[in-house]
């Protein structure tokens, strides 16, 4: 990055380590972090979606409807999330080989699960063996997501499903006697008013979620943690710039970015919830009223 | 029938380095994927055991201590419990690996008495002390949430019969607070089952392929490219296992709530807490 970074060899010291943190592999390095906020960044509304749609249907009155909804909610009880995680990747890949098998192969072409290997034509793989590593590393990575929303939103739909029960059944009623439809009843008043009480579980998935995303390493994207380990490992004097195993120093710079993540999300929840109770007929709301009178 | 029961004695207790020292490697049946899986539950239930137990001693300790009015054992405690519940257990399983493989091969050297260290790099011993200090600073917010949500009358009333101290503490204090935490405890120590499948898949290597549950799920998964049978099974366990503790608690459950009207008893509801 420097012109004084031509030789690593013949430095020493400060310049020695500034050159180190700028060198190539550690600007990928970096790249790493926004991946990983990228992912929340994507994940995080997507799961919204996933999770509202679940909670919605849980609630409807068409009974299969009611039961996908209820399915999907229930499948995160009792199974550990990362059996999930390792589960729908492979599920997702295979599945979507096996639909553009069906459009794209000729006619004829054997069954893919074939004993000990999933095999379908070139021209149905995805992404095709003639890309570039960029759509591999792409795919990789949509995949993630999609593997994350779909757990995620399983995990919100059961908040959104219980915050939905928890909105007081006198404001549903009283907007029915107002003559709204159900329709109006879902969007006026429901809506609006259980976010008060999904707040605080959906602050804990939050934490959870920026928790759970090392697994991205599981799933092989190339990630902090990846990295990490890359970086850190021995090197010897073959590389540019030779040192011991630092893995520990670097797990502990990863650990004091999950801490940061933690911290400022906290407070920024707390203060949410604060603007959030305003006004609202609940135990932090009266007292904030109290205060403020 | 008869080969299926010849697979469990060669595979029941694989994980454990009994039995037959090479895993199939191909032509599998569900019968093999079945009973590995299952040899393999028997690490995640040693994990889960030990580390709620010893954890629960320890979660004790770190609630009270957070609850104290010293600062020099408060802040302490809210630092452990923070550093722990606040990076992903993922990480602080790396991290004790790391940190764990710098010590001296040969041992460390202390009054001329040689302590091994070698030991501590492994899953059995490393993971298992990484799980404990995880679920000690889980479970010492539930119990210090539980301890401050004891009602004041009930400590008022203990004052009034004279019962202070140490005694208040313990015959009051503590069991209130105990079956105040216990439907989050419940959930914590499911969740502590569930997150020791992640102890082969985070720094800790499987050593002679012995590995958990998830370990040979993962190996029969990328040996067949179908993921539709074993992690359905593995799921399965998992329920099963959920069912158990779920059952096993709410039996304390019922103990710690004995001397209550029917209506007031705490019931125990399963919320899913996901990753840590």
């Amino acid at each position: 990055m420097f012109a004084s970074c031509a030789d690593p060899k013949s430095i020493e010291g400060l310049t020695w380590l500034a050159c180190y943190l700028t060198s190539g592999k550690h600007l990928d390095f970096y790249w790493s972090f926004v991946i990983v906020l990228i992912l929340l960044a994507v994940t995080a509304p997507a799961a919204m979606i996933f999770g509202f749609g679940g909670a919605t249907m849980a609630r409807s009155h068409v009974a299969p409807v009611r039961w996908l909804g209820k399915g999907y909610i229930a499948m995160v009880r009792g199974i550990p999330d990362i059996i999930f995680f390792m589960f729908f990747v492979i599920a997702l890949d295979q599945g979507i080989e096996y639909v553009k098998n069906l459009m794209v192969c000729p006619a004829g072409s054997p069954w893919p699960w074939q004993g000990l290997e999933f095999k379908v034509c070139a021209a149905a793989k995805v992404p095709l063996a003639t890309s570039s590593p960029l759509t591999f590393q792409m795919y990789g990575f949509f995949l993630a997501v999609f593997t994350f929303a779909i757990v995620f939103g399983a995990f919100t739909a059961n908040v959104l499903y219980g915050a939905m029960q928890a909105v007081p059944r006198a404001q549903l009623e009283t907007a029915e006697a107002y003559g709204m439809s159900h329709g109006q009843v879902f969007r006026r008043i429901l809506i609006p008013q259980m976010w008060v009480y999904a707040l605080p579980g959906l602050s804990n998935l939050w934490m959870i979620l920026i928790k759970a995303t090392p697994l991205l390493f599981l799933l092989g994207v190339k990630d902090i943690v990846y990295y990490a380990r890359e970086l850190g490992g021995s090197k010897t004097q073959v590389f540019e710039y030779p040192h011991p195993d630092w893995r520990l120093y670097y797990f502990l710079g990863l650990m004091v970015f999950y801490l940061v993540m933690t911290r400022v999300s906290e407070i920024f929840l707390k203060r949410l919830s604060n603007r959030l109770s305003k006004g609202q007929a609940t135990a932090a709301g009266e007292a904030m009223r109290r205060a403020g009178a | 029938m008869s080969s299926c029961w010849q697979t469990i004695q060669d595979y029941g207790l694989r994980s454990i380095g009994i039995g037959e020292n090479l895993l199939p490697k191909k032509d599998f049946t569900l019968c093999q994927e079945v009973t590995l899986i299952g040899s393999g539950l028997l690490w995640n239930i040693y994990f889960g055991v030990l580390a709620l137990f010893f954890g629960f001693f320890l979660a004790n300790a770190l609630a009270l201590a957070k609850a104290s009015r010293r600062t020099w054992v408060r802040k302490p405690a809210e630092w452990f419990i923070f550093v722990f519940r606040g990076s992903p257990l993922f990480i602080q399983f790396f991290l004790a690996y790391e940190t764990l493989v710098l010590l001296p091969r040969a041992g460390i050297d202390i009054l001329g008495i040689t302590i091994a260290t070698s030991w501590t790099t492994k899953a059995w011993a490393g993971a298992l002390f990484v799980l404990f200090l995880n679920t000690s600073a889980y479970s010492a917010e539930i119990f210090f949430g539980a301890l401050r949500s004891i009602p004041k009358g009930d400590l008022e009333a203990a004052e009034a019969y004279g019962i202070t101290g140490w005694n208040k503490f313990r015959r009051i204090e503590w069991p209130t607070m105990l079956r105040l935490g216990w439907p989050a405890y419940t959930n914590e120590a499911i969740f502590l089952f569930h997150a020791t499948t992640l102890v082969f898949f985070s720094g800790f290597p499987a050593f002679g392929q012995q590995g958990d549950a998830l370990y040979y799920a993962n190996y029969f998964a990328d040996k067949t490219f179908n993921p539709f049978v074993p992690y359905p099974i593995i799921a399965m366990y998992f329920i099963a296992m959920t069912l158990i503790i779920t059952w096993v608690f709410g039996q304390i459950n019922k103990r710690l709530n004995r001397h209550l009207p029917q209506n007031m008893k705490s019931r125990i509801r399963l919320r899913p807490q996901l990753v840590r």
